[in-house]
C-alpha cells in the first residue's frame, strides 16, 4: 500500500537524483567552457607566443581567427557527436567529448612558441583548437538533452537553466584562474614563452579527470534507454534530422528565429564587452577582468530566474525581450563606456608629485644593437581616484651600434640614422571606484540580456525535436547560432572597426563593430516574433 | 498572421542572395585595397567569412522559401507530426 510517507520519500529521492544529474552534467560542461574560453582570454599573449614578433595587429587578428576557427567547427562537432549521441546514447557521447576537450586543452599548454619551432607552432595550435571546437560541439547538446530528459514536467526550463549557467561560469572560472596566476607571477613571468599563461591550460587536465570520474557514475537518459529497449532509436539521425522536411524546417526556424540572435547577444555581452573596455577604453588588464568577474557573478542567478519564469509564461517572450533590449541599448551602453573612461570627462590633479613624467629611459635592443628605444612614462591622477598611465616609446636607429644604456642627452644626434616619426603610446587606465561601478553596472545589464535569451533556450530547443533525433537536431542550430554567429562577434566586430579607419580618422569608429550583433539580433527578433510559438511542450517523451 | 509570414518569406528569399552579393562585393573591394604586406591576411579573413556565410545564406533562402509557401502556418505540436 502506498502511503503519504512513501510518496514523500519517492519525491525526495527523485529530487536528489535530478540534483545529481544536474550537478554531474553541469561540472563537465562548465569545464568544457573553461577550456574553450581560456584561449580567448589569453589571445593577446598567444598572438605574441605563436606568431612572429613583428606581426603586430596581424598576429592578433590571426590568433582571433584561430579562436574563431574553434567556433566555426562547432557545428561539425554537433553533427558528428549529435549523431553518435542519438545512436549509442547521451552518456557515453558526452564522456568522449569531455576527454577530447581536456586532452587538446592540455596539449595547447605544451606547444613550444614561434621562437622555438617557427610556423609549426600556430599550425599545431590551430589543429588543437579545432579539436576543442569539435568536442564542444558535441558536449552542450548532450548535456542539455540529458538534463531535459530527466527533468519533471513543468520544470524543464528551471532545471536546464542550471546547464545554461555553466557557459558563463566557465568564463568566470577562466578569468579567475588567469588573474590569480598572473597576479602571483607578475606580468613578465606570466608572458614568457614557458610562463604562467600555460598553467590555465595544464590545470584543465585535473579538472577534466575529476569530471570524467563523476560522469562515469551517471546512468543513461531514461527516455533514450526506453527507446533503445523498444528498438526505436534512429538508424540514421543525420538523414532523419535534415533529410526530413518537417524536421529540417524546424531546425531552420530554431536557428533563424531564436539561436542566431541569442548567440550574438551572448558573445557581445560577455566577450565583446570585455574586449572593448580593454582595447578601446584602455582599462588595465587586471581591472577589466575584475570588472567582468563582478558583473558575471551578480547576473548569473538570472539564468535560473528566467529559466524558471519560462516554465510559467513560455520561452518565446523572454528571449525576444532580451534581444529587443540589446538591439535598442547596445550603442548607448558602449558610448557610455567611452564617456566614463575618457580623460576629458574628469578633473586632473595638477600636483606634479601625483601627475608626473618619469625620466627618459634609453634601452638598447638586446638583439639589434643599432636599435634603441627611448621610453617615458607619464602618470596622471584624477580627482575621482582614476589613474591613467601613458608609456611613450620612440625608436632610434643608429649608423653604428649603440653602446651601453646611457642618458638620452649623451647620445650624439649625428649618430642617429632614423627616428620613428610617431611615438608608440600605450595607455593603461585604472578607474576610480565610482567609474568602476558604472562600468560594472553597464556590463551587468548586458549579461542580464544574456540570461534572458540564454536561460530558456535549452528547454526551448529540447521541446522542438523528437527524442530519437533530438541530440543531432538541437545541436546543429545551437552551434551555428552560438559558434558561428556568436563566436564571430569579436572577430567581425574588430574587422568592421578596421574598415572604418581612414587617413583622416586613423582610429576609426569604435562603435561600428556593434552593427553586426545589432543587425543579426534585429533579423532574429522579427523572425522569432512572427514565426515562433510561445507554447511550452509538456511532453518531451515522444 | 499567415499572410505576414508568407510575405516576409519573400523578403528572406531576397535578403539571402543580397547578403551574398554584399559580402562578395566587400571582399573584392577590401582585397583590392589591401597593401602587398597585408593582402594574404585580408584574403584569408574574407575567405573564412565567405565560406561560412554562403551556406548559411542558402539555409536562410530555404527558410524564406518554406515561409513563402506557408510551411510555418502551422507548427507541429507533437513529435508524431514531425516523424510522420
Amino acid at each position: 500500500m502506498i502511503t503519504g510517507k512513501t510518496i514523500a520519500m519517492n519525491a525526495e529521492k527523485k529530487q536528489s537524483s535530478i540534483a545529481f544529474v544536474i550537478g554531474a552534467s553541469s561540472v563537465g560542461t562548465l569545464i568544457e567552457w573553461y577550456d574553450f574560453y581560456i584561449f580567448g582570454m589569453l589571445a593577446t599573449i598567444l598572438s605574441k607566443q605563436f606568431f612572429p614578433a613583428e606581426a603586430g595587429t596581424a598576429a592578433l587578428l590571426s590568433t582571433l581567427a584561430i579562436f574563431a576557427a574553434g567556433f566555426i567547427v562547432r557545428p561539425f562537432g554537433a553533427l558528428v557527436f549529435g549523431r553518435l549521441g542519438d545512436l549509442i546514447g547521451r552518456k557515453h557521447t558526452f564522456l568522449l567529448t569531455l576527454v577530447i576537450m581536456g586532452g587538446s586543452t592540455f596539449a595547447i599548454g605544451l606547444v613550444p612558441g614561434y621562437a622555438t619551432i617557427g610556423w609549426a607552432a600556430p599550425i599545431i595550435v590551430l589543429i588543437l583548437r579545432l579539436l576543442q571546437g569539435l568536442a564542444l560541439g558535441g558536449e552542450y547538446g548532450g548535456a542539455a538533452t540529458y538534463v531535459a530528459e530527466h527533468a519533471p514536467v513543468g520544470q524543464r526550463g528551471f532545471w536546464t537553466s542550471w546547464i545554461q549557467t555553466t557557459a558563463t561560469l566557465g568564463l568566470f572560472l577562466a578569468l579567475g584562474v588567469i588573474i590569480l596566476i598572473r597576479s602571483n607571477q607578475g606580468v613578465e613571468n606570466f608572458s614568457a614563452e614557458w610562463g604562467g599563461w600555460r598553467y590555465p591550460f595544464w590545470i584543465s587536465i585535473i579538472l577534466v579527470g575529476v569530471s570524467v570520474l563523476i560522469r562515469m557514475r551517471m546512468s543513461e537518459s531514461p527516455m533514450f534507454s526506453k527507446l533503445k529497449s523498444e528498438g526505436k532509436t534512429s538508424t540514421n539521425p543525420l538523414k532523419e534530422s535534415f533529410g526530413n522536411k518537417a524536421n529540417f524546417k524546424m531546425v531552420l526556424l530554431a536557428l533563424f528565429g531564436a539561436v542566431m540572435g541569442q548567440g550574438v547577444v551572448w558573445y557581445t555581452g560577455q566577450f565583446y564587452a570585455q574586449s572593448f573596455i580593454e582595447t578601446v577604453c584602455k582599462i588595465d588588464f587586471v581591472q577589466s577582468r575584475n570588472i567582468m568577474l563582478v558583473a558575471i557573478l551578480m547576473a548569473t542567478p538570472c539564468f535560473v530566474l528566467f529559466g524558471w519564469l519560462s516554465d510559467k509564461i513560455g520561452r518565446k517572450w523572454i528571449m525576444l525581450l532580451g534581444m529587443l533590449l540589446a538591439i535598442l541599448t547596445y550603442r548607448p551602453i558602449y558610448k557610455e563606456f567611452i564617456a566614463i573612461t575618457s580623460a576629458s570627462n574628469r578633473t586632473q590633479i595638477v600636483d606634479y608629485r601625483i601627475t608626473k613624467a618619469g625620466p627618459l629611459m634609453p634601452l638598447v635592443d638586446a638583439k639589434d644593437r643599432h636599435k634603441m628605444y627611448i621610453r617615458q612614462v607619464i602618470d596622471t591622477a584624477y580627482l575621482d581616484g582614476s589613474n591613467f598611465k601613458y608609456t611613450i616609446t620612440d625608436t632610434l636607429i643608429g649608423f653604428n651600434e649603440f653602446g651601453v644604456d646611457r642618458p638620452i642627452n649623451l647620445i650624439n644626434p649625428t649618430l642617429i640614422k632614423y627616428k620613428s616619426p610617431k611615438s608608440n603610446i600605450v595607455i593603461e587606465k585604472t578607474m576610480g571606484k565610482s567609474a568602476t561601478w558604472d562600468i560594472i553596472w553597464l556590463i551587468f545589464i548586458q549579461i542580464v540580456y544574456v540570461t534572458m535569451v540564454y536561460g530558456p533556450i535549452a528547454a526551448f530547443l529540447v521541446e522542438m525535436f523528437p527524442t530519437k533525433i533530438r541530440y543531432t537536431s538541437m545541436s546543429l542550430p545551437y552551434h551555428i547560432g552560438n559558434g558561428v554567429f556568436g563566436g564571430l562577434v569579436p572577430f567581425l566586430g574588430t574587422l568592421i572597426v578596421e574598415f572604418t579607419k581612414t587617413s583622416s580618422n586613423p582610429s576609426g569608429d569604435s562603435l561600428a563593430g556593434l552593427w553586426y550583433p545589432i543587425g543579426v539580433a534585429a533579423v532574429c527578433f522579427v523572425i522569432g516574433l512572427v514565426y515562433l510559438s510561445n507554447k511550452v511542450d509538456k511532453n518531451v517523451m515522444d | 498572421m499567415n499572410t505576414l509570414k508568407k510575405l516576409l518569406g519573400f523578403v528572406w528569399m531576397l535578403l539571402a542572395p543580397a547578403i551574398i552579393c554584399f559580402l562578395v562585393y566587400q571582399a573584392n573591394i577590401k582585397i583590392q585595397a589591401a597593401g602587398e604586406s597585408t593582402r594574404a591576411n585580408v584574403i584569408l579573413q574574407w575567405s573564412i567569412i565567405l565560406i561560412i556565410f554562403i551556406p548559411i545564406c542558402v539555409g536562410f533562402f530555404l527558410f524564406g522559401k518554406y515561409a513563402a509557401t506557408n510551411e510555418y502556418a502551422h507548427l507541429p505540436s507533437t513529435s508524431e507530426e514531425i516523424n510522420n
